[in-house]
């Protein structure tokens, strides 16, 4: 496949440019430029071929996308929500995989080391998961816990001078490849904590999930425990239950309502300048109403989700963001995304199912999106019991 | 070695170019700007290239108004260790070049690029005044450059072929692509270009020697029309008649 000119432009119909700061513009044209180096010109290969471009770690991690909020001494960048979130829109306009890569190792492997770890661990591992050099997986999901985690089987006991787990967790993320994995299991009293393995662990193995249709550039595997032996200083002391986890999914969360919007964006790029270009009917097919309205609504909504997710950046650098406001902007930039994804095919005709074109690819990966990190429907239950006060979970 | 490199800001390359006041102004509003391609890619690139591989110091300089400081900020996370921004309005090229020398003159810099051209006013006599009211030697759109033991060895593309110069420094350069790759910066330098600060000079009251008297758009592309293989006798029609080509 030959390497395409990647023109993208970000659309900015409210100008909300403006709202940013020259570093904020500084850090997402750096990330832009790039995807646009090193992501555009293999990304339809690798997920042809389902592989994930491990080349990639390190410019990832030079531009700033693992643990961009986390403080300097401890390798991050200390940069601010909004930062954070422009970093995940760009690698998301690359691919929803790479921008999933990063999420995982910034936002479910370095914000739990730092916000629960002890100040050793904080020493230990998040410099090198900074820059790349240790990258890093999330073990919540099992086969049978998937939207109700608290169901877990995964579990440890205390053997005195370590620790012996058992149990086996599924649709892990960066898993066959990662150093270490921040997993939760329940202790002997049956609570959820949080527990690092590093690999070459004996008893502890990675397979890979194949067949994948969806973030197929990205490494998804299991993690299995059978009788491994942890070393006591790897618990993270510093929380307990399943508000551990779920902080964690609330940065991550943060993170794909902004990074859902790259892959809006980018769709919706493509399907503007193709129907400009298109010719049916003597003219172009922008030219006609159906199509019209189809773009016009997806200009509507990428700037509806962008005004929401920067109102909620400014309120979680005020630490103001409740789990239930980052919820909403999860669910709604990425059903908005695969909604712009769908119509986006749909304007590029037969075009549009090819490697040509980063609609079917975007359209596929978002599958996987409105998913993980909770699904639609869960999200809308958290809405729900956040206006109601009632538990509709069970 | 001590390096100066002149950046100036163009307008993104995707921009819709639209002019004002009876087309003699470029409508400013919402315009994207970009450090200038030529500057950044291959003159300060080299610049650092040559700074990180023998030493020395590279400080960019801008002439323009305080809102330019976006485009010295990402020289700075390129790795530019000073930045001067001489505030004066650039309304044409000897007022940039007037100010560059005003500021150069004394400060003994090995060498002085520039990139060969503004990707939007395509001028490209910045560099060459300079040289001139510096008395320094001048070398335009050179596309790689090399410096050993004071002496800079540098490639012109030439039709059909490359010049190959060399000259002592100190010394006036315009890049050219291929001089270097375009860098992107990391973290570390947009972090560290956070604490660095950008030094103001007052303009030295020089004034414009020519005006632009209009500007025009070139005309309205047509859109692409595709015959097929049968249609010959339409297309040969078409570039006779239409396209005036044969
Ligand atoms: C590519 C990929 C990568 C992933 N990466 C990770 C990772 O790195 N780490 C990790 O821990 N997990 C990861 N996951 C797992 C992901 O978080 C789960 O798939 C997700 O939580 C849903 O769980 P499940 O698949 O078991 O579906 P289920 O929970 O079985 O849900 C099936 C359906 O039932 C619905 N449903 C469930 N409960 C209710 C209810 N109470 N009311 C109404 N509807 C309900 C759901 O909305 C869904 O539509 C990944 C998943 C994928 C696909």
């Amino acid at each position: 496949m030959a390497a395409k000119t990647d023109n993208f432009q970000h659309p900015d119909y409210y100008l909300m440019d403006d709202m940013l700061t020259d570093e904020h513009k500084l850090i997402r044209d750096t990330a832009r430029a790039w995807v646009k180096k090193e992501v555009t010109p293999i990304i339809e290969q690798a997920c042809q071929d389902a592989k994930f471009p491990k080349q990639w770690i390190k410019g990832l991690g030079e531009i700033g996308a693992f643990g961009p909020y986390i403080p300097t001494e401890y390798g991050g960048a200390g940069l601010d929500q909004i930062s954070y979130g422009l970093l995940m829109q760009e690698l998301e306009r690359g691919d929803s995989g790479l921008r999933s890569t990063a999420s995982v190792q910034s936002s479910l492997v370095m914000y739990p080391i730092y916000t629960y770890g002890s100040e050793e661990q904080r020493k230990k591992y998040l410099p090198k998961l900074a820059t790349g050099e240790m990258m890093g997986c999330f073990g919540l999901t099992e086969p049978d816990h998937g939207s109700n985690p608290s169901g877990m089987l995964t579990n440890f006991k205390d053997m005195g001078d370590h620790y012996l787990l058992n149990g086996a967790k599924m649709w892990i993320s960066n898993a066959p490849f990662a150093d270490i994995a921040v997993v939760w299991a329940k202790d002997d009293a049956g609570d959820i904590r949080g527990i690092i393995v590093e690999r070459g662990y004996a008893g502890f193995t990675t397979p890979e999930t194949h067949g994948k249709w969806s973030l197929r550039a990205s490494s998804t595997g299991e993690l299995v425990f059978d009788n491994v032996k942890v070393p006591k200083e790897n618990l993270l002391p510093n929380v307990k239950g399943l508000k551990g986890p779920l902080g964690c999914l609330n940065s991550a969360r943060f993170g794909i309502a902004w990074g859902a919007i790259g892959a809006a964006m980018d769709c919706y790029d493509s399907a503007l300048n193709y129907a400009k270009e298109r010719i049916q009917f003597g003219k172009p097919i922008a030219g006609f109403q159906l199509t019209q309205k189809k773009l016009a609504e997806m200009i509507t909504e990428i700037t509806k989700a962008q005004l929401l997710c920067h109102r909620l950046g400014t309120l979680k650098n005020e630490h103001r963001a409740t789990p239930a406001q980052i919820s909403m902007a999860k669910r709604n930039s990425v059903n908005m995304a695969l909604e712009v994804a769908r119509e986006a095919r749909q304007i590029h005709g037969g075009m549009g199912i090819t490697g040509e074109y980063p609609i079917m690819r975007h359209m596929m990966n978002l599958e996987s999106v409105v998913t993980y990190e909770g699904t639609h429907d869960i999200h809308l239950l958290i809405t729900g019991m956040d206006i109601t006060g009632l538990n509709a979970f069970n | 070695m001590k390096i100066l490199v002149c950046i100036s800001k163009a307008p993104d390359t995707t921009t819709k170019v639209v002019f004002k006041d009876a087309n003699t102004a470029f409508v400013e509003e919402n315009v994207t700007w970009i450090l200038n391609p030529y500057d950044e890619w291959y003159a300060l690139v080299r610049a650092l290239e040559l700074k990180e591989a023998q030493g020395g110091n590279v400080t960019v300089l801008n002439v323009g108004a305080a809102d330019n400081e976006a485009i010295i900020r990402k020289a700075f996370a390129l790795g530019a260790d000073d930045a001067v921004r001489i505030d004066a309005e650039p309304t044409d090229a000897f007022v940039t070049a007037s100010n560059i020398a005003s500021y150069a003159k004394d400060k003994n810099y090995d060498l002085i690029l520039f990139g060969k051209e503004t990707i939007n006013y395509n001028g490209g006599e910045v560099g060459g005044m300079v040289a001139e009211l510096l008395d320094l030697t001048y070398v335009s759109m050179a596309s790689k450059l090399d410096i050993a033991g004071g002496v800079a060895t540098m490639e012109r593309d030439i039709t059909n072929g490359v010049e190959i110069i060399e000259a002592k420094l100190p010394l006036v350069i315009s890049a050219q692509k291929g001089m270097a790759e375009q860098r992107i910066p990391n973290m570390r330098g947009i972090m560290a270009a956070r604490s660095k600060t950008i030094e103001t000079v007052a303009a030295n009251g020089a004034s414009a020697l020519s005006v632009t008297k209009q500007f025009e758009l070139p005309a309205e592309k047509s859109g692409c029309k595709y015959y097929t293989a049968d249609q010959m006798d339409e297309l040969v029609q078409a570039l006779h008649a239409e396209a005036k080509v044969i």
